[in-house]
Formats: structure tokens, C-alpha cells, sequence
């Protein structure tokens, strides 16, 4: 019985580290945009995208230029993705389509802590209730901290 | 690597031409005639120049006191104190425009006002900013550039209208117009984002705006330098003043009845 034991649990060894050593490196799943085609063809986006919004980021603060075709609000409308229960995710969840690659890559982003990670209005936060009902709050709120 | 083609070229020959010659009808309708909005045009691809400066009467006479329309209009367009952010102590939170009531000690005439940001033409902010953040927009916008600031907040002690403020609490959801994130410094935007879009989208600061609807319009905002403009009639008009005109710092933000 124990020598039977025994091999069952080599055989599952054997054959655990057969597969891990048969399977491909492992690749990140992209989700694809909500629109036909992005503003530039995949690959050029994939390799330059940084430098785009980076341009774009200067042009827009500085410039007051916004035009739509490499806005980051452009790029965070089309790019959604939904979780199971159809809510569209934020970027804490490992799902969001910058994660999804950026995860991969360990390339850490912090556009996020600025910008909104969802469409405004589509988000699945509470972004909007909580605007409308601090609107009706007086204008010195209590310190709910201590 | 190909280097990003500028912005501007995002906009073909022929839709160029067609705001041009919009631009061209509005101005000349006819002798004498002009279409105020439409001489403010300025296609979204176009950079801000400075043949515009953005600026604002406000009336402290229509003011109501008691009302702040323009203050929660601004926190709601703003997405102001929302998530964490209500946790801040009230000295900490946002405020980009707040009312201020004045009482003359001698008359006891009291006077009630919004103040914010007064997007000076010598901004104090943008000379003491180690970094370069804190700038002035060629059409007279100041602004906080978020992705240079470090967070210093000598623009908040050099300000001599308190106009500024520093995020303390990590955001989430904020509002896609507005990017704000914890730890850079902020004010009144004139909501450059409304005043940027194309002359059929363009729009007042939710301040002002929030203070028509109310039926106060105490706030009228325009374009100091355009002489046609109903801000600039209303300045040659009557008699205005800046608050702290002895800085010699020019602010956009002009009041009426103080």
C-alpha cells in the first residue's frame, strides 16, 4: 500500500513537470478595443504608444489642443473591459486592458493616480453618487477620521 | 522609431479651410454686426495664443449671500472631496473657489464674493515653482501641471489669495475632464476643459454658469482682450477693481462694488 502511494505520487511529479516543460512561455492575454481599429495600427501602438500620449499629454496641458485621436480619454473610453457581472473594471482589477499587458511586462504606470481609469459615468464606482451627494453636503464636512 | 506626428496635422486641409471660413462669416455678418461666440473661435486642434486672456467680472452687488451655487457647481464639474477625500480635515480639503463675506467695520455694508484662482498676469505661483508646474497659458490660464509637480506647495505660500490646494488622500474615480491625484498641489482651472472645446461646445465655467442658472449673474466671463466681448463692455462700462491691486499682479478675476 505504501509502495503504491508512493509511485502514485512520482507518476503525478512526472507528469506535473511534463506539461509545465511541453507548455509555450506564457503570453499576456490582450483584450481587444470596443472599436474596429485603433488610431493607428496595432503593432505601431503596441511598440509606441507611450510616446503618443506623452505628446499628446504636453499638447493638451500646455496647448489646450484636444483632439481626439490619441486623447487618453479616447484611449480609456474605447479600451473596457467588463468583469462578470458586466461592470467595467477599474485598473485595480488585474483585468483592466493597461494591466493586462503592463502586469506582464512589469512595467509599473502611474497615469492612474491621476487620471480616471473608466469612462466617467460607466465606471462601476460610485463616482458619480458620491459627487451628487457631496454637492448637497455643507461646505465644511465633519473629520470622519477621528 | 517614427516620431508622433504633430497634432495639428490630425486636422485635413478641408476641415481647416471650413473653420476658417466660419470663422471668416461669423466675424463679417454683417457692418457692424458680429457674432460674439463665434469670434472665439478656436479649433480644437489650434494652440491656445495669446491674442485671447480669459478673465471674469464678477458682480459683488448681484452676489447673493448664503448662496453657493458656483462653489458646488465647481466641486461637482471638478469631482471635488468625493472618496477618501472626505476625510481630509476641512482646513485640508479641496477648494478651488470659496464665498468670502466682507463687513465694513465703519458702515457695516457687507458684501459677499467668490474667490479663486485670479489667473494673474504676474503670477507669483509660476516665479516661485522650483519645477516649472505651476505655469501661465498663453491666453492667461493658470495652471498646475501634475505630471511635473513634485508637490512643494510654494505656490501655496505665495499666492496672496489662498487660491490653492494640496491633494492629501489617494483618489479614485475622478471625474475623465479632471485629472487629480495625490500629492500635487491644484486651483481654479477656469475649467480650461469647457473653454477649449470648439465654438459649439463651448461653455462658461461651471461657476458662472451655475450662477445664471441661479438668476444671480453676478459672474460674466469672456475675453478681456476681444473689445466686443460682453466682459470687456461690462469693464469699460463700469468701474471695477482687482483685489490686491497693490501687488501689481493684474489678475483676470475682476470685481465690481468693493
Amino acid at each position: 500500500m505504501k509502495y503504491l502511494r508512493m509511485m502514485l505520487v512520482l507518476l503525478t511529479v512526472v507528469l506535473l513537470s511534463s506539461t509545465t516543460a511541453m507548455a509555450e512561455v506564457p503570453s499576456p492575454t490582450i483584450p481587444k478595443g470596443n472599436a474596429d481599429q485603433c488610431v493607428k495600427p496595432t503593432q505601431e501602438m503596441r511598440v509606441n504608444h507611450m510616446e503618443y500620449i506623452l505628446h499628446q499629454r504636453d499638447d493638451t496641458m500646455h496647448k489646450g489642443i484636444r483632439t481626439e485621436q490619441f486623447s487618453f480619454k479616447k484611449c480609456i473610453n474605447c479600451h473596457t473591459v467588463k468583469d462578470d457581472a458586466g461592470k467595467v473594471v477599474t485598473i485595480k482589477d488585474e483585468r483592466h486592458f493597461c494591466n493586462s499587458c503592463h502586469t506582464y511586462v512589469a512595467v509599473k504606470i502611474d497615469c492612474f493616480e491621476c487620471h480616471a481609469s473608466t469612462p466617467t459615468g460607466k465606471a462601476s464606482g460610485n463616482a458619480h453618487s458620491s459627487i451628487d451627494s457631496l454637492s448637497k453636503m455643507s461646505a465644511v464636512g465633519s473629520n470622519n477620521n477621528e | 522609431m517614427n516620431k508622433p506626428e504633430a497634432a495639428s496635422s490630425g486636422l485635413s486641409r478641408r476641415k481647416f479651410l471650413t473653420a476658417g471660413a466660419a470663422t471668416a462669416a461669423g466675424v463679417t455678418v454683417a457692418p457692424g454686426i458680429s457674432l460674439l461666440s463665434v469670434a472665439h473661435a478656436k479649433p480644437v486642434g489650434q494652440a491656445v495664443s495669446d491674442e485671447q486672456r480669459w478673465g471674469m467680472l464678477i458682480d459683488t452687488n448681484k452676489c447673493a449671500k448664503g448662496c453657493s451655487a458656483c462653489v458646488d457647481a465647481c466641486n461637482t464639474e471638478n469631482g471635488l472631496n468625493t472618496g477618501d477625500e472626505q476625510q481630509s480635515r476641512p482646513e485640508q480639503k479641496a477648494q478651488w473657489i470659496r464665498k468670502v463675506d466682507l463687513r465694513d467695520k465703519l458702515t457695516g455694508h457687507e458684501v459677499s464674493l467668490p474667490l479663486m484662482c485670479q489667473h494673474c498676469e504676474n503670477p507669483p505661483c509660476v516665479d516661485v515653482c522650483p519645477t516649472g508646474a505651476s505655469f501661465k497659458r498663453e491666453d492667461g490660464v493658470v495652471l498646475v501641471d501634475k505630471h511635473i509637480c513634485i508637490g512643494c506647495r510654494y505656490c501655496m505660500m505665495a499666492c496672496p489669495y489662498k487660491a490653492r490646494s494640496f491633494i492629501h488622500e489617494e483618489l479614485t474615480h475622478q471625474v475623465e475632464n479632471v485629472p487629480r491625484g495625490k500629492g500635487t498641489v491644484e486651483s481654479c482651472t477656469l475649467c480650461v476643459h469647457r473653454i477649449d472645446e470648439d465654438t459649439n461646445n463651448q461653455r462658461d465655467p461651471a461657476c458662472a454658469e451655475a450662477c445664471n442658472t441661479e438668476g444671480h449673474k453676478a459672474m460674466v466671463f469672456g475675453d478681456l482682450k476681444d473689445s466686443n466681448s460682453t466682459v470687456s463692455k461690462e469693464l469699460k462700462k463700469h468701474s471695477s477693481k482687482a483685489i490686491r491691486e497693490d501687488l501689481g499682479l493684474n489678475p483676470g478675476i475682476r470685481y465690481r462694488g468693493i
